[in-house]
């Protein structure tokens, strides 16, 4: 059971990691270095489903916190995340089976395939987020009940910490500011729990979803087919049942700035024969919600990804610039996203967006 | 007077210019033997200016060879890594993503130490001399001499770069040492990369500016030598001897810069048609802009500011295919680019691009370049021959990434008529129409629309006027819509056209508000070379506090920049910073801001570059 990830299938997942970033997630390429040297080294990553594991066996999920504006100028040690896995494991007196991503969105993909060749775990195809998120409290594990503490924070140096924090956004501040002292970035184990629990509360098999989602567009690059219809087909039969092109056209406006150590702002895109026809995309770090002509046509928890129109790259609110041809393409989240607990966990509200969620299949739904 | 010359794969091209008047221009074959070629282009340019060498101030030289070196991977020099870090990145080695040739060709000696600092300036570990000092001699036993050091944030602190400098140089005081925060900005992998390939042509640098010097020795120049840099300002020889790296992407720019000088424009968008392609980027005050994100040259990946080019398979040989003639699934030619997107963050796609980029590729795209320019030469097809040289080669080939693949030029029409990406290159005087050959090509679509006198025309009178009539409107709308998308704001952009391939668009091109083609276009490159002027930059993060204000932050890196045109040779009381930028970092406390400054001015031709005082961390 489970399968052994390729040099082709890992760099698949690094860009369907990308897509699931919507907009956000950081860049997956040092993450995919990093593993791509376990690889070369003879080690293995092993993804497994969480039903392959007994319902008592401890699964210590991987992270990196922090800018990945440091993150790609202070390449990771690869010790610092052991180090966390290690303090988690000691201050639980229990020894991981498996570890997993809490996001599987952007360069949090790979840093439990790099824990897992480096030791020999196996990934658990699931995340807490199904997509990508800004803090560490915006987690369906959180939302069906489970505690991010103790969580275990460590350091390049080796330097670890364990937080026990009151709830999940106290852990969120918490850790942050440990992170920041660590030099900016930090690696983490957080969320705890037995394979019972990843069953219960994961977004399942979302890291075999981003291979395929990578796959879809390398091969629709190579036949020189329409990356999106690629998409759309790579989603059909998963828990992400809807991918839809919402728009395309032309970058005509990009409004970014930092606010709280967010990059907040917004994009307007124009239509190239109607350029009366426009979407305009606000974001945090991760796109939230787009409009078009002031209607709202998809919203947070629902993915909203600026993709290159020609190639189906990824383009992140970093890199978004006037001129660019994008398409927006959207993809439904699965129901367990979709609970009120989950909205108010992630939802609109969440980040501060007075529209109400309403699903993007029901919104761009032909009347 | 000045002198610009600019040395392409096949010829070498020299203007003569007084103030802003071309007084001569010239065309010359490239010649293996460097100090050859630039002597016969400097003899025959004074002849042909009548112009005594006495009055020759500067000569200002663009230069291919060190990207040709990368790209073949023939004359650069074995050399050793250093990087100051540990215990930070040790599960990342330096050169873990390079392309295997190039590490055949380099032997790299790889060195983990302890240094670095945090994005705020604390260290990681502090310098451990006794290691760097085994570290020299672990590189004296491989018989090293050139080193590339890197360090942990060195954007932001560059003092254990230069500390290390110091302790390899005292163990070993022949070695060529090259600094990360000499090269390259914040991205630990790139700018370590961009340090690697400089060090690694630092052998090869020093004999082609020796070959310059001797040039102008043996032809009794004694003005100052200078070289094209990639963002359009000049370095001094000594300069480039210690920074090589610094020339790549040097012929689009200078390209550019020379289209704008000839139109007189600051702001514009420049297209440049060869025979295979058509490269197309923006000049904002004079300066080409900076593609975004990383680049990769020769298959590495780094973050070097390169020009913004945008380039399709379109060119005075491309094939003319309609109605079966045309399969839409055809790859790309020598230039197909699918290594990065400018506006693409793809990874996957990113790095496919640099495998996918084979020798043979850029073999093919040197051999058509032979052609063209034996083309150009002949038979005044005007500027072909400099395009081929160098821009077919800087422009496309040699560097995944300093232009994006336009891509449109393989969207046929409804009715399936297309032109490119295939291109006859060198064989255009062979197979084209009007050369007697069978194959349709731009530029038989463009005699018979009688927009050129090329070849024999009564060769193409039996084409199908309507046919011809939609075969330049499609690449005129091509060339637009090239235009278009580089455009960053509403407003729109005047376009100035060049290279031997302008002769394809007609006078209008649709939405575009006007189009020029300056006079000397041929020898745009050249006259780009000869207008260049001496900038220093500044780019790295920067902690704002209590103490440290925005203001202060700001002044510092203005300071800093104009300081480095200064020290780079520019005459102090016409600096002026031309562009400042200020990016907050996400996710940090509110006080990390990311700064980049330009500074330019003009050529100091008082101060000698060879007489300046070395700084003391720099290989004499």
């Amino acid at each position: 059971m489970g399968y052994a990830l390729t040099f082709e299938g890992l760099r698949d997942l690094a860009e369907g990691a990308a897509v699931l970033g919507t907009g956000g997630g950081g860049d997956p390429y040092i993450g995919r270095l990093l593993v791509e040297q376990q690889l070369k080294a003879g080690r293995t990553v092993t993804i497994i489903d969480a039903a392959e594991l007994p319902d008592d066996a401890l699964v210590i999920p991987s992270a990196m916190m922090g800018a990945p504006t440091v993150f790609i100028e202070k390449l990771p040690s690869g010790a610092g995340n052991i180090a966390a896995l290690r303090a988690l494991e000691a201050h639980l007196g229990r020894t991981a089976a498996a570890t997993m991503p809490i996001e599987c969105g952007g360069l949090n993909s790979m840093m439990p395939l790099l824990l897992g060749a480096q030791l020999g775990l196996p990934v658990v195809d699931a995340d807490g987020m199904g997509r990508a998120f800004p803090e560490l409290q915006m987690e369906t594990f959180a939302v069906y009940g489970v505690s991010g503490s103790p969580m275990a924070i460590a350091s390049d140096h080796g330097d670890t910490g364990i937080i026990n924090a009151t709830d999940n956004r106290r852990m969120e501040w918490l850790a942050r500011a440990m992170t920041i002292q660590m030099g900016g970035a930090s690696y983490i184990s957080d969320y705890p729990m037995d394979a019972a629990t990843v069953r219960r509360t994961a977004v399942p098999g979302t890291l075999t979803l981003a291979r395929r989602l990578g796959a879809a567009l390398r091969q629709a690059r190579a036949e020189h087919a329409d990356p999106f219809q690629a998409l759309a087909a790579a989603l059909s039969g998963t828990l992400y049942t809807h991918g839809l092109v919402l728009f395309r056209g032309k970058v005509t406006d990009v409004d970014r700035k930092t606010v709280d150590g967010f990059a907040r702002g917004h994009v307007t895109l124009a239509d190239l024969a109607d350029p009366r026809d426009q979407l305009e995309i606000t974001f945090q770090n991760e796109h939230l919600v787009a409009r078009r002509n002031g209607r709202v046509v998809a919203i947070v928890p629902d993915l909203i990804c600026t993709l290159n129109s020609e190639t189906g790259t990824p383009v992140t609110t970093e890199a978004l610039s006037y001129g660019q041809r994008l398409t927006v393409f959207a993809i439904s989240t699965p129901d367990l996203m979709r609970t009120p607990d989950a909205l108010d966990c992630f939802g609109p509200t969440a980040f501060g967006l007075a529209d109400p969620y309403t699903p993007v299949e029901h919104l761009t739904a032909v009347p | 007077m000045r002198v610009g010359i600019d040395v392409g794969g096949t010829h070498t091209d020299a203007v003569l210019m007084d103030q802003t008047t071309v007084v001569a221009e010239i065309k010359t074959a490239t010649t293996h033997d460097v100090t050859g070629g630039v002597v016969t282009a400097l003899r025959r340019l004074l002849a042909a200016g009548r112009v005594d060498r006495a009055r020759i101030t500067a000569v200002m030289i663009g230069t291919t060879h060190f990207t040709n070196a990368l790209v073949t991977g023939r004359g650069l020099a074995p050399t050793a890594v250093v990087r100051l870090a540990l215990p930070a990145t040790a599960a990342l080695p330096p050169l873990v993503d390079w392309p295997h040739r190039l590490l055949t060709a380099i032997r790299p000696s790889v060195h983990l130490c302890d240094g670095g600092h945090e994005f705020d300036g604390r260290p990681i570990s502090p310098l451990n001399p006794e290691q760097l000092k085994r570290v020299a001699a672990a590189i004296e036993a491989s018989g090293i001499r050139s080193v590339a050091v890197s360090s942990v944030f060195s954007p932001v602190n560059t003092e254990l770069e230069e500390q290390a400098a110091a302790i390899l140089r005292a163990e070993l005081p022949y070695l060529h040492i090259s600094l990360s925060h000499q090269i390259g900005r914040v991205g630990l992998v790139e700018r370590e990369n961009a340090t690697v390939v400089n060090a690694c042509l630092r052998d090869l640098a020093d004999d082609i500016v020796e070959a310059f010097e001797q040039a102008l020795r043996t032809v009794g120049v004694a003005a100052p030598l200078f070289l094209s840099q990639n963002d359009g300002t000049l370095m001094d020889a000594d300069h480039c001897r210690r920074y090589p790296v610094a020339t790549f992407a040097s012929g689009p720019t200078n390209s550019m810069r020379g289209a704008a000088f000839l139109a007189d424009r600051a702001d514009c968008a420049v297209v440049d048609i060869g025979g295979t392609t058509t490269d197309v980027g923006v000049l904002t005050g004079g300066y080409p802009r900076a593609a975004t994100g990383e680049v990769d040259i020769g298959g590495v990946r780094t973050n070097f500011r390169m020009p913004d080019v945008l380039s399709i398979g379109l060119g005075g040989g491309s094939h003319v295919t309609h109605a079966l003639g045309y399969r839409p699934g055809t790859e790309y030619g020598p230039n197909r680019r699918q290594g990065w997107c400018g506006d693409g963050r793809g990874e996957a796609d990113r790095h496919g691009g640099a495998d996918s980029r084979g020798e043979a590729d850029r073999n093919g795209g040197a051999d058509r370049r032979g052609g063209r320019d034996r083309h150009g030469g002949s038979d005044g097809y005007g500027g072909s021959g400099r395009q081929g040289g160098r821009d077919r080669h800087g422009g496309s080939d040699g560097y995944g990434g300093s232009g994006r693949q336009g891509g449109a030029g393989r969207q046929a029409s409804r009715d399936g008529l297309a032109v490119g990406p295939q291109s006859v290159g060198y064989q255009l005087t062979e197979q084209a129409l009007v050369f007697g050959g069978s194959v349709l090509t731009a530029t038989d679509l463009a005699v018979a629309a009688g927009l050129a006198d090329i070849g024999d025309p009564a060769l193409v009178r039996h084409l199908d006027p309507d046919l011809v009539r939609r075969g330049i409107d499609w690449m005129a709308a091509r060339v637009a819509d090239l235009v278009e998308r580089m455009r960053v704001s509403a407003a729109p952009l005047p376009v100035i056209i060049v290279g031997g391939g302008s002769v394809l668009m007609p006078a209008e091109l649709p939405g575009i508000p006007s189009v020029h083609r300056p006079e000397h276009h041929a020898v745009a490159n050249a006259i780009g070379a000869a207008i260049g002027q001496i900038g220093g930059d500044v780019d790295r993060l920067f902690a704002i506090t209590a103490t440290h204000t925005r203001e202060d932050v700001l002044d510092q890196a203005r300071t800093e920049a104009v300081e480095r045109a200064v020290a780079a040779g520019a005459a102090r009381d016409t600096v002026d910073v031309v562009e400042i930028d200020e990016v907050h970092v996400g996710y940090l406390p509110g006080n990390a801001v990311r700064v980049r400054v330009k500074a330019v001015g003009d050529l100091d031709l008082a101060r000698h570059s060879r007489t300046e005082e070395e700084p003391q961390w720099v290989t004499p």
